[in-house]
């Protein structure tokens, strides 16, 4: 990773790039769908050594741009280069710079976790002995040797992921393009699956373009994160940078037993800057106004009526909303998970 | 590239696992922070209009930055290098290594997922045998039976469930791992369509050797089997592979396959004789038909070697020209 003196080079470079799905012609049953700009001249850069997240709701674009880098999609307009290729000129180039978990593992199901890691490694080119010896390496540092007799089919979702993990850190590649990569996953296995992703950064210098909608996933592995809405990048930095650009403003979160007192006026005042879900009323604050906002509920006839309380400093799910992107619920459109 | 001035106060943090949650009120720096709809880094590199991203015209690939990208605030704080050497690419998986590591993972999954449907397809053709034992006489139309049942198993399994295979490939994303890969697209589909193809091979046999007592055929001229599995097997193969994945909807490509094993099945196991002339046109484009009457020709008392030469070279140049079509399929499904 660059230090303030490292020089350190674009990893990924993408300019301006577009991409438009056509309109959908209505037919019986299935409403027509206007065309949809998936990507609407996104302007990426990521750094050789980086773990940088793409963050958004779904439908944001972010898969289509991930198909776009790994040469799957050809953009309408628009420039990739990885490692210094023009993938939109060699869009064949890609597989052999880079390794693509997708979000399917339908290639893989029937085999066993062995058979998929060791194949995926004979066909990133690698001879047999080199491909088995990948495939024990890549499982022991993931935990799956136990399980690399057991078809993906018959594991459960979480470790059938690792499993595609697995196929995916296999036959060293300098850039991993992961899309969620630890859904379903428990925590040990996304610790391991975030060990194994730092090593291999640590080690080689292994630069991470990683798809999640996880916010809190994104707050701990990611050196910079872009959010995105819409097919375009509404904002990017690290974490911290994005949760201080959203300034000093605290969320609290009320949970009222039944229903909140509006009767009292101090309350009424609250209830006009809060999002109201059902009984949970979400503010958010400057740190002075939280104070005494959790002072006034926390006595009184206030107090008797609340259920419970949180007070948090921003996450990325408040920047995301700051800049306007759609919030949770809004529209029917989901957010980003929190947990 | 100028980092001055743009870069994000906490941007030297690089906000690593270990590092401690910034604590808003604690940071003196957010004093000086951005109204909350102020977008976070307000000249981002994503966010500069268009016009000032457009690749200038005429300059070299790895030129410095645009106008735009100028601006680009280095949030890691490090010395950018656009224009360094482009990162050696990783070797391709070559064509037959490749092949072996598909054709091997193929015939894996037939045990977990093939083996009942390997039964299906032989208790089919086994059926049809005992069908028609009561129904045709001895000698030309025993012997198509015969021929036509057991290049049925092949149609079933290569045809039809290859077609299914590559169907659900690519509706269900499959293909990406495959396209992500630097496998050549004939290691692929070949793979596919050999395991697929040697997945008939003891159902085929057992048919043969079952309908050849039946009907009291000689086994002697069983060894052409050997020759007729791989090239019926690859007209057939290549064929249910293009179907899946040319066609638009994995039903479609399930339709098809089952449409082609019932024209296998129907024209293959008739014997031609007597059949209207517009299904004889039909029976002569059918690859596996081909596969069958040199198939049934070894049952003869003494086999024409020519015809069965010529016959098995019409299957092994529709075998090429389907597994080529399904290549290009291949490679036009994968990169959509």
């Amino acid at each position: 990773m660059g230090s303030e003196t490292t020089p350190t080079r674009a990893a990924v470079r993408v300019e301006d790039l577009v991409k438009t799905y056509p309109s959908v012609r209505s037919k019986r049953g299935t409403p027509a769908a206007p065309a949809v700009r998936a990507t609407d001249g996104i302007c990426l850069r990521v750094h050789q050594g980086e773990i940088f997240g793409l963050l958004g709701p779904n439908g944001a674009g972010k898969s289509t741009l991930v198909r776009q880098l790994t040469g799957l999609l050809r953009p309408d307009a628009g420039e990739v280069e990885v490692l210094g290729h023009d993938l939109v000129r060699h869009p064949e180039r890609a597989a052999r710079l880079l390794a693509y978990l997708g979000q399917e593992s339908t290639a893989l199901d029937e085999l066993t976790v062995g058979l998929a890691a060791e194949t995926t490694a004979r066909l990133r080119g690698m001879e047999t002995a080199a491909a088995r010896t990948a495939r024990d390496e890549v499982l022991a540092e993931l935990g799956l040797t136990p399980l690399a007799g057991r078809p993906l089919k018959k594991l459960s979702g979480g470790q059938r992921r690792l499993a595609c993990v697995a196929a995916a850190l296999v036959g060293d590649r300098p850039l991993l393009v992961l899309d969620e990569p630890t859904t379903g996953m428990d925590p040990h296995a996304r610790r391991a699956v975030w060990a194994a992703v730092d090593r291999r950064r640590a080690e080689r210098g292994v630069t991470v373009l990683l798809v999640t909608h996880n916010v809190i996933e994104a707050e701990t592995v990611l050196d910079r994160v872009a959010v995105l809405d819409r097919g375009r990048v509404i904002a990017c930095d690290t974490p911290g940078g994005l949760k201080a650009a959203v300034g000093d403003e605290v969320r609290l979160e009320l949970v009222w037993r039944d229903r909140a007192p509006v009767e009292i006026p101090d309350v009424a005042a609250l209830a006009a800057a809060a999002v109201v879900t059902g009984r949970r009323w979400t503010l958010r604050l400057p740190p002075e106004a939280a104070r005494e906002a959790v002072t006034l509920v926390t006595t009184g006839e206030a107090f008797a009526a609340l259920d419970d309380f949180r007070l948090a400093t921003p996450s990325l799910e408040d920047v995301y909303v700051a800049l306007g992107g759609r919030a949770v619920g809004a529209d029917g459109v989901e957010g980003l998970v929190k947990a | 590239m100028t980092t001055a001035g743009s870069r994000s106060r906490t941007g030297d943090e690089a906000a690593r696992p270990d590092t401690p949650r910034p604590d808003p009120e604690a940071d003196p720096s957010t004093e000086d922070t951005a109204p909350l709809q102020e977008p976070a880094v307000p000249t981002c590199e994503h966010t500069p209009p268009r016009e000032h991203t457009r690749p200038r015209e005429g300059a070299a690939p790895h030129e410095g930055a645009g106008p735009g990208v100028a601006e680009v605030p280095e949030a890691i704080g490090a010395e950018v290098h656009d224009g360094g050497e482009a990162v050696p690419l990783a070797p391709r998986a070559r064509l037959w290594p490749a092949l072996g590591a598909v054709y091997r993972a193929q015939l894996s999954r037939a045990r977990v997922a093939r083996i009942p449907l390997l039964f299906v397809a032989t208790f089919q053709s086994l059926g049809i045998m005992v069908l028609m034992r009561g129904v045709v006489d001895d000698g030309a139309e025993a012997r198509a039976v015969v021929a036509g049942s057991s290049v049925l198993v092949v149609a079933f399994v290569a045809l039809n469930l290859l077609a299914q295979y590559f169907g659900q490939l690519r509706a269900g994303g499959g293909l990406d791992h495959y396209a992500t890969l630097p496998v050549p697209a004939a290691s692929v589909v070949l793979g596919a369509a050999a395991a697929y193809a040697s997945f008939t091979v003891p159902g085929v046999v057992v048919t043969a050797v079952a309908g050849s007592v039946l009907f009291q055929l000689p086994l002697g001229g069983l060894w052409v089997l050997a020759a007729v599995v791989p090239l019926a097997g690859a007209a057939l193969a290549g064929l249910g592979a293009a179907l899946g994945l040319l066609a638009p909807r994995p039903e479609l490509a399930t339709l098809g396959g089952q449409l082609g094993m019932s024209a296998a099945l129907l024209l293959g196991v008739l014997p031609a004789g007597g059949l209207p002339l517009v299904v004889q046109w039909a029976r002569d484009l059918l690859p596996s038909t081909y596969g069958v009457e040199a198939f049934a020709r070894t049952f003869e008392p003494h086999p024409d070697w020519a015809r069965v030469v010529t016959d098995l070279g019409v299957c092994a140049a529709v075998g090429v020209l389907s597994l080529a079509v399904a290549t290009r399929a291949y490679r036009w499904a994968a990169t959509r």
